[in-house]
C-alpha cells in the first residue's frame, strides 16, 4: 500500500539561505527564497533531490523553482472558499447596516409578542408566523435582534481592532525602529499588559468602567465605547509585539538606512518607509483580530458584562436566555452559529491574505 | 554556564517583581474606575441611613480617608498578608472563596492541557506522516474549523447535545477531586464523580488547544522527517512507526511544548467561560457571580489572584525551559 | 577471504537495467535519472562520478528504494541476487534495508539522531533484523565500534553524536551500516563533509571492511581523485545518464567522453606551479524538465559539432572490454581530434563558455 515514507518528504521548511532575488541567468539555482512559515508550504516536493546543495543538505525546490518558480503560488485569483467567505462578510455587514439605520426592518426588536415567546423555528404547533427564526424568551423577533446585534458586534470588534492597531501598531513601529531605551520601555509596557490574561483584563476594565449594570441609561460612557476601549487596550500589546518585530526586521533593510543617510527625520521614515511595508502583513492579523474581538464580545457578554439590554448584541442574546438552552435552544444557537461562521470566514480570509503577502515578499 | 543561568534567573526575577508591582497598582486603581461613589456602588443595597455603619466600615476598609499613596500602601500590605477583602453580601472573606474555587479551576486547566496533548500528538504525527494527502487535508481543515470555534459555542453545544438530549454525561455540578483538599481541608475527594463531572468541561476547553498544538507538531515534524538521520533510520530497516515515535517525535516537539507551557493565559480565559456554562464552582463562576452582584471588592481580588498566578506560572515555565534548553538563556529581545 | 568468495553463488550481485527515476513537480517531469544500466559483482567497487545535479545521489537512493512513493515515478529493473526489488513496498524492502543493502550518507552530523545515544542507534539496527538479546546487541555494537577503530568503544556507546568529531561520527555511521552484514554498501559522498586529513582514513577503513566482508560497494562522489585508487570500475554520470563507464585503469588511460576529460583536467595537480588557473567547466547542468535535444553536455563541450546538438549519442562500446561511452566525437579518436581542431580554428567556444564571458 503506497504511503508516505518518512525520509524524503521534502517541503520547504526554513528560509532558504539563498533566499532573495535570482538573477536571470541562474536557471535552476537559487530560486526565490522559501517563505519562512513551514505551515504554509508543506507539500512534498521530491524534485529538490535533483539538485544537491552544500554539505549534502538538500536545498529546496531548486528545479521546480526555475525562472518561473515565483509564479507558482501567486495563482490565478481567489478560490471558491475565499469568495464564499467574502460574500458572507458582505452579507453580515449589509444586514447590520440596514438594521441599524432602520432602512429595512424584519420585525420589531423591542416589541414583545406574547404569542411568539420562546418559540423557535422548529417548534411544535408551527413557529409563530412571520418569525422565521423564532423569538426570544419575551417574544422579541430573533431576526430583528440578530440583525441589530450584528451591528453592535461588528462595531465593537472593528472599533477595538482599530484602536489596537493604531495605538499598538504605532507603538510597535516606534519600538522596533528606535530600539534601545524606547524599545525597552515600550516592550516592558506590553509585557505588563500581557501579564494579565486577556479576558480577565477586558472583563475587569468593562466591569469597572460600567459600574452598575442596571443603570444603562445613566452611564456616562455608551456600552459600545467601553467595550471598544477594553478590548482595544487588551489588543494593544498583542498587535504591538507583532508590529515591533516587523518594524525591527524592516528597519534593517538598506532603504531605511538610505533614507536616514539622506537626512530624513525619524517620524517621516517611520510613516513613509516602514508603515507601508509593515502594514500589509498586519492586514491579515487585523482580520484575525476582528474575529477574536467578536468572540471576545460574546465571551464577555456571557460573563455578564458588555452591551446591556435592551440593546441586542450577538453575545448578550446568548447570555440573556442561556437558561432556556434546553427548552428553546434556538435563542442560543442562532447567534452562536452566526458568531462561528463569521469567525470562520474572517480566519479563512486572514489566512488567504497572509499567504498572498508572504509570497509577494519572498518574490522581491 | 552556571553564571549564565544565574544571570538569567536574576533578570527574570527582577522582571517578575516589577510586573507584580504594576499589576498591584492596576488592580488597586480598578475600584477607582467605578463611576460615582465607590461605596455606593460596592454596597448598593446598603443605601438607606440604617447602613451608615456598614458604609463607614467600608470606607475605612478601602482607606478612602487616606491619601492615594497611603491607600495603595495599605492595599499592598494587605495583599501580601493574604487579605483579599470581603464579600459584603455574605460577609465571607474573599480568601475563603478563593480557597474553595481555585482548585476547581486548576484541575480543569490541568485536565484540559493533558487531554489536548494526548490528542494533539498522535494527530500531529499522523498529519505529518501523511502530509499532502487527503488525510492531512482533512485533519488540517477540521483543525482550522476548531480553531475558529469559540469555546463558549462548543460548550453550549455539547451541553445541549450530551447533557440535554443524550444524557451521557452531567453538564452541571461538581464533586471535589484530588486538589481541593489542599486548599480547603473540608473537601473530601470523590474521584469518580469528580472525573465524570469534569469530562465535558475539560474536553471543551481542550478542543481549541488540540488544533494549535497539532499544527505546531505537524510542521516541526514535517521538517524533521526530511532530515538525513530519518532516511538513515529507514535504511537501517527500522519500521515507520518506530521512526515516527522514537526518532522523529522528540526533536520535533519543542515548539509545541513551549507553546503548551506558555498557553496558561489562554487556558485561564477559556476556563472562566467554560466554568460558567457548565456550572463548575471555580474561579470563573465566582467572577461571574461577583460581576452579577456587583461585588467589586471581590472581583478586584479575583483579578489579583489570577494575575499573580499567571505571572508566576509564566515565570516558572520560562525558567524551566531555560534550564532545559541553554540556547534560551542568552539575551533575548524583550517581549 | 577466499573462502567467503568461494562460498557465494554465481552471478552478479546487483543488476540495474534501464532504471529511470522521474519526479512529478509543478513545472513538469524532472528526469533525474534517465535509463541507467549497470551491474556489480560481489566484493567489487563501482565508483559513480558526477557534478552536483548529475543524478548520482538520486540513483543510489533509487536503487535502494529510499525515495518517497508520491510524486516519484520509477521504471526499469533493479535486481539484487536475481530478486527484483524495484516494485517492492516499504514493508517488503525492510528485509533488505540494513540486512542486505546499506547506505552511508554524506554528512555524518545530520545522519545521526542528535537526541539518541550512539549505542542505541547501532543496537536498534541489529535488533531490527536479528533476533538477539539486548546484551548480545550491545556487545556486538561495541565490537563494531572497535572494528571501525573508535577508541574506548564501551564508553562511546553511551554518548551522543555531538560529543564526537566528524570523522568519528562517520565511522559510527559506517558501523551502523555494517552492523547486520549487508552484501551491498552505498557510500554517498562519504568524505565530502570531512577534513582532508580524515578523508583518507575513512576511505581506507571502508575499503578494509569491504575486503573483510567481501562486500560490494557503490562509491558515489564528485571527486575523481577519490575513486581513482579505490574503485574497480567507474561510471561517469551527467544529467541523469551514464556517459562513460569503464574499468578504472581503462578510464584514466583511455577516456573517450570529453566530459570525463574535463573532469580530470579540473583536478588541481601537484606538479603544476601555484597560481596556475584552475581549469573549470563553464556553464551549468541542463534543465532536467525540458532537456535539450541531442547530447546533454553539448553546451559545455569543447568538441561540440552540429551533430551533437541535434542527436543524442547512444552508449557505444569502446576498445577495451567493459568500456562504454556516449560521444559522437570522442577524445583521442580521429573524429574527435578533428572536431577539436575545427573548433579552435574557427574560434568556436562552447555556448556556455560564451555566456560566462570566457574567451
Amino acid at each position: 500500500m503506497p504511503c508516505s515514507i518518512p525520509g524524503f518528504v521534502v517541503p520547504e521548511r526554513r528560509p532558504s539561505p539563498r533566499g532573495g532575488a535570482p538573477g536571470p541567468g541562474t536557471g535552476g539555482f537559487g530560486g526565490p527564497g522559501a517563505p519562512a512559515d513551514a505551515i504554509r508550504r508543506d507539500e512534498a516536493d521530491p524534485s529538490s533531490l535533483a539538485f544537491e546543495g552544500d554539505a549534502g543538505l538538500l536545498q529546496v525546490d531548486a528545479v521546480a523553482a526555475g525562472p518561473e518558480g515565483g509564479r507558482r503560488r501567486l495563482g490565478q485569483g481567489l478560490n471558491v472558499t475565499a469568495w464564499v467567505a467574502i460574500a458572507w462578510m458582505a452579507f453580515i455587514v449589509l444586514i447590520a447596516v440596514l438594521a441599524k439605520t432602520g432602512l429595512v426592518t424584519w420585525g420589531d426588536p423591542q416589541n414583545s409578542i406574547a404569542s411568539c415567546a420562546s418559540k423557535g423555528p422548529f417548534a411544535q404547533g408551527g413557529s409563530a408566523p412571520g418569525h422565521l427564526l423564532g423569538c426570544d424568551s419575551i417574544g422579541r423577533d430573533m431576526i430583528a435582534r440578530l440583525a441589530l446585534g450584528a451591528w453592535e458586534s461588528l462595531l465593537v470588534s472593528v472599533g477595538a481592532i482599530t484602536v489596537g492597531f493604531v495605538i499598538g501598531g504605532g507603538l510597535g513601529i516606534i519600538a522596533g525602529y528606535f530600539g534601545g531605551f524606547v524599545d525597552t520601555v515600550l516592550s516592558g509596557m506590553f509585557n505588563v499588559l500581557l501579564s494579565v490574561p486577556a479576558i480577565v483584563l477586558a472583563l475587569a476594565l468593562v466591569a469597572f468602567l460600567q459600574g452598575s449594570p442596571e443603570n444603562a441609561a445613566n452611564s456616562t460612557l455608551p456600552d459600545w465605547f467601553v467595550l471598544i476601549l477594553a478590548i482595544g487596550i487588551v489588543s494593544i500589546p498583542l498587535v504591538g509585539r507583532i508590529s515591533r518585530a516587523s518594524a525591527l526586521s524592516w528597519s534593517q533593510r538598506e532603504f531605511v538606512l538610505a533614507a536616514r543617510a539622506q537626512g530624513a527625520k525619524s517620524g517621516r521614515i517611520m510613516i513613509r518607509e516602514l508603515l507601508p511595508n509593515v502594514a500589509p502583513a498586519m492586514f491579515s492579523i487585523a482580520l484575525l483580530g476582528i474575529a477574536i474581538a467578536i468572540v471576545a464580545e460574546g465571551t464577555l457578554a456571557i460573563l455578564g458584562v458588555g452591551v446591556r439590554p435592551p440593546t441586542p448584541s450577538w453575545g448578550n442574546i446568548i447570555a440573556l436566555d442561556r437558561g432556556l438552552l434546553l427548552t428553546s435552544p434556538h435563542i442560543v444557537f442562532e447567534p452562536s452559529i452566526l458568531i462561528f461562521l463569521t469567525a470562520l470566514a474572517l480566519n479563512y480570509l486572514g489566512d488567504v491574505v497572509r499567504t498572498r503577502f508572504e509570497v509577494r515578499e519572498s518574490g522581491i | 554556564m552556571r553564571t549564565e543561568l544565574l544571570r538569567f534567573i536574576a533578570r527574570r526575577l527582577v522582571q517578575l517583581v516589577i510586573v507584580l508591582f504594576v499589576v498591584s497598582i492596576f488592580t488597586f486603581l480598578l475600584i477607582r474606575l467605578l463611576p460615582g461613589d465607590p461605596v455606593q456602588t460596592i454596597i448598593p443595597f446598603a443605601k438607606g441611613p440604617q447602613f451608615a455603619k456598614e458604609r463607614a466600615q467600608l470606607r475605612r476598609d478601602l482607606g478612602l480617608n487616606k491619601s492615594l499613596l497611603g491607600q495603595y500602601w495599605s492595599y499592598v500590605i494587605g495583599l501580601l498578608q493574604g487579605h483579599l477583602g470581603h464579600q459584603y453580601s455574605s460577609g465571607l472573606p474573599v480568601s475563603t472563596l478563593v480557597d474553595q474555587s481555585l482548585p476547581v479551576s486548576l484541575q480543569l486547566m490541568i485536565y484540559a492541557q493533558v487531554i489536548s496533548l494526548v490528542f494533539a500528538i498522535p494527530l500531529g504525527i499522523l498529519a505529518a506522516y501523511r502530509a499532502g494527502t487527503k488525510t492531512d487535508s482533512a485533519i488540517n481543515t477540521s483543525s482550522f474549523a476548531l480553531l475558529a470555534l469559540p469555546n463558549f459555542v462548543l460548550a453550549l453545544f455539547l451541553s445541549f447535545l450530551i447533557g440535554a438530549k443524550l444524557h451521557w454525561l452531567p453538564t452541571a455540578g461538581y464533586a471535589p477531586g484530588w486538589l481541593d483538599q489542599f486548599f480547603d481541608g473540608s473537601q473530601h475527594m470523590q474521584l469518580g464523580q469528580h472525573l465524570t463531572d469534569m469530562i465535558l468541561p475539560s474536553v471543551t476547553l481542550a478542543v481549541g488547544q488540540i488544533a494549535v498544538y497539532m499544527r505546531l507538531l505537524r510542521s516541526d515534524m514535517i521538517a524533521t522527517l526530511q532530515e538525513n538521520f530519518i532516511t538513515l533510520a529507514k535504511a537501517k530497516g527500522i519500521t515507520n512507526r518506530r521512526i515516527l515515535w522514537r526518532h522523529a517525535l522528540r526533536p520535533s516537539s519543542l515548539t509545541m511544548l513551549t507553546v503548551a507551557g506558555l498557553n496558561v493565559g489562554t487556558l485561564i480565559g477559556g476556563a472562566i467561560v467554560v466554568e460558567v456554562i457548565y456550572d463548575l464552582p471555580g474561579m470563573g463562576e465566582k467572577i461571574f457571580q461577583a460581576v452579577e452582584s456587583r461585588s467589586y471588592v471581590e472581583l478586584q481580588s479575583y483579578v489579583v489572584v489570577i494575575a499573580v498566578l499567571f505571572v508566576v506560572v509564566n515565570f516558572l515555565v520560562d525558567f524551566l525551559y531555560a534550564v532545559l534548553d541553554p540556547r534560551i538563556r542568552r539575551a533575548r529581545t524583550p517581549a | 577471504m577466499t573462502d567467503v568468495a568461494a562460498a557465494q553463488p554465481s552471478g552478479p550481485l546487483l543488476e540495474v537495467a534501464d532504471l529511470s527515476t522521474h519526479f512529478e513537480t509543478s513545472r513538469g517531469l524532472v528526469r533525474a535519472v534517465d535509463g541507467v544500466s549497470l551491474t556489480l559483482d560481489r566484493g567489487k567497487t563501482l565508483g559513480i562520478v558526477g557534478e552536483s545535479g548529475s543524478g548520482k545521489t538520486v540513483l543510489s537512493r533509487s536503487i535502494m528504494n529510499l525515495l518517497p512513493k508520491r510524486g516519484v515515478v520509477r521504471s526499469g529493473s533493479v535486481r539484487l541476487e536475481g530478486n527484483e526489488i524495484l516494485p517492492l513496498s516499504a514493508k517488503e524492502m525492510r528485509r533488505y534495508w540494513g540486512a542486505q543493502m546499506a547506505m552511508i550518507f554524506q554528512d555524518p552530523m545530520t545522519s545521526l539522531n542528535p537526541v539518541m545515544k550512539i549505542g542505541k542507534q547501532i543496537t536498534e539496527a541489529v535488533r531490527q533484523h536479528l533476533d538477539v538479546t539486548r546484551q548480545y546487541a550491545n556487545e556486538l555494537a561495541e565490537s563494531l565500534l572497535a572494528s571501525v577503530r573508535i577508541p574506548e568503544p564501551h564508553a562511546r556507546l553511551k554518548e551522543y553524536p555531538h560529543q564526537l568529531s566528524g570523522g568519528m561520527r562517520q565511522r559510527i555511521c559506517i558501523a551502523i551500516a555494517l552492523a547486520c552484514g549487508p552484501k551491498l554498501l552505498f557510500a554517498d559522498e562519504p568524505t565530502t563533509a570531512l577534513d582532508v586529513t580524515v578523508q583518507a582514513q575513512v576511505l581506507d577503513l571502508i575499503a578494509h571492511q569491504q575486503a573483510e566482508r567481501f562486500m560490494a560497494m557503490v562509491l558515489v562522489t564528485h571527486d575523481l581523485g577519490v575513486v581513482a585508487g579505490r574503485a574497480d570500475e567507474i561510471a561517469v554520470m551527467y544529467a541523469g545518464r551514464i556517459v562513460e563507464h569503464a574499468p578504472t585503469g581503462v578510464l584514466f588511460a583511455n577516456m573517450k567522453m570529453p566530459y570525463t576529460e574535463a573532469l580530470l583536467a579540473s583536478i588541481p595537480k601537484l606538479d603544476e606551479h601555484s597560481h596556475t588557473r584552475l581549469a573549470t567547466i563553464p556553464g551549468r547542468p541542463p534543465d532536467l524538465v525540458i532537456p535539450p535535444p541531442g547530447c546533454k553536455f553539448a553546451p559545455r563541450c569543447r568538441y561540440v559539432q552540429e551533430r551533437c546538438v541535434q542527436e543524442e549519442p547512444p552508449l557505444t562500446a569502446g576498445a577495451a572490454p567493459g568500456h562504454e561511452f556516449r560521444c559522437w566525437f570522442p577524445v583521442g579518436t580521429p573524429e574527435g581530434n578533428e572536431a577539436l581542431a575545427r573548433n579552435e580554428r574557427e574560434g568556436r567556444v562552447p555556448q556556455a563558455a560564451a555566456l560566462a564571458g570566457h574567451a
